[in-house]
């Protein structure tokens, strides 16, 4: 009975892994679904329509942090295929692109250090969304 | 014999007709002069950023230098945006005021010739001499850079620059910059930025087969030049789930109130956007909610 709950739990963790492995493009829209919700709490914030919380704020950096550590890894040779609109200039330039999320997550790390209260949130935080869109701009496709 | 005597008078007056048809026009002689007074170049930079010269005329981080750009890419053809650093073999370092002022609103360069409209001079005409006088200022401060870009590598007949000329007449609206422009935080500036310096509608309104903005569907979309992709409709519908807030926050972060960003030819401009005080951008979604 033990011994079966374990394979099974071997199992579960393989697939899992499997997952990640095999469906790195998946694996990488979650992140940036993630990215993407974090940021319109932020907005939201910005924008006066929710009140200022710090714990959103620094929810939202750490996203950001843990994306920017993952990625680099769910871009394998081979995965521009299939329903992604991760553009070529990635596997050509692959440097420069991990440089993005090199510098997406330093700048994230130094505004979860620096960000204290709604004053500092505002200066600290808004440059962070042009690391976004530095990368969007060179390695992602444009909607149709 | 008397019908290619015809045929030949006839060749003769259609070339004449092409030939006068397409003549490069005279800056105003009122604007050549107005040029002519001293320009104020801080304000200028302002001007610069607006008019998002850097986009296209300097390699990306490197805004001030004005070496010229990467390639656009039009159903055209490829057009490649020159060297306008003040180098003086190189770029428009020789030209007058008066030149810069023809290149920017009438489409002619110091040569006497045809610029592309791929350079936005339709929506630069609208901008008032002082942002031209003060835009002319600011660029003689900035570094010379050697090096010419290669030419335009487009189709026949749009490779003869003469041609040009008929497309002129077909599209451009008469030569009227403002006399006075509206206070900066006001929906008429933001109406001015849009429409002049900001050259808004050179992506974002549909063309016609020849190339020409179709100014009854000012602002409401169009496939992006290089075919890929659209740059969105901006029109008060187009505009109507989005909040004056949201406006001004995508304008001056590059993020969306749904937590994407600002991609592609508008990552630069947000760049540039960046560098305008804050009522401009005010200006120009109170304009474009109107």
């Amino acid at each position: 009975m033990r011994l079966t709950i374990l394979a099974a739990v071997a199992v579960l963790i393989g697939a899992g892994a499997g997952i990640a492995a095999d469906n790195p493009i998946h694996a990488r829209q979650e992140l940036m679904k993630a990215n993407g919700k974090a940021a319109k709490n932020v907005v939201a914030i910005l924008k006066g329509k929710a009140s200022f919380k710090l714990e959103t704020v620094q929810a939202a950096l750490k996203t950001f942090i843990n994306t920017a550590e993952k990625a680099p890894a769910l871009f394998p040779p081979g995965s521009d295929k299939g329903k992604t609109h991760a553009l070529p200039a990635i596997w050509t330039n692959k440097s420069d692109f991990e440089a993005h999320f090199t510098k997406l997550g330093a700048d994230s790390k130094a505004a979860l250090a620096k960000i204290t209260d709604e004053a500092s949130f505002k200066t600290d935080f808004p440059p962070i969304f042009k690391d976004c869109g530095s990368c969007h701009k060179t390695y992602r496709a444009k909607e149709e | 014999m008397r019908v290619l005597a015809a045929l030949i008078a006839l060749a003769l007056v259609g070339a004449v007709a092409f030939w006068v048809l397409t003549v490069p026009a005279e800056l105003d002689p009122k604007i050549a002069q107005a040029m002519g007074e001293p320009g104020d170049a801080k304000a200028g930079e302002t001007v610069f950023w607006a008019a998002g010269c850097a986009a296209c005329h300097a390699k990306a981080n490197e805004p001030f230098k004005l070496g010229g750009g990467a390639a656009l890419k039009t159903p055209f053809g490829a057009i490649h945006p020159p060297n306008i650093s003040p180098d003086r073999e190189d770029g428009i370092g020789a030209w007058s005021a008066a030149q810069f002022a023809r290149a920017l609103y009438d489409g002619v360069d110091a040569q006497g010739q045809h610029l592309y409209p791929a350079f936005p001079y339709p929506s630069y005409r609208h901008m008032s001499i002082a942002d031209a006088r003060n835009l002319w200022a600011f660029l003689r401060t900035l570094p010379a850079v050697k090096g010419r870009m290669p030419p335009p590598d487009l189709h026949f007949p749009l490779n003869i620059r003469r041609a040009i000329g008929i497309w002129k007449r077909l599209y451009l609206s008469p030569l009227a910059p403002p006399q006075t422009v509206a206070a900066a935080d006001t929906a008429d500036y933001g109406r001015y930025l849009v429409h002049g310096p900001g050259h808004c509608g050179e992506c974002h309104t549909p063309r016609d087969i020849l190339g020409g903005m179709i100014a009854a569907k000012a602002l409401s979309g169009a496939p992006a030049p290089d075919g890929k992709g659209k740059a969105p409709n901006i029109t008060p519908a187009g505009l109507s789930k989005w909040s004056q807030s949201d406006l001004e926050l995508a304008l001056s972060m590059g993020i969306t109130p749904d937590g994407d960003s600002l991609g592609d030819a508008m990552a630069d401009v947000v760049t540039d956007l960046g560098h305008l005080p804050k009522e401009y951008l005010t200006a120009i979604a109170r304009y474009l909610k109107r």
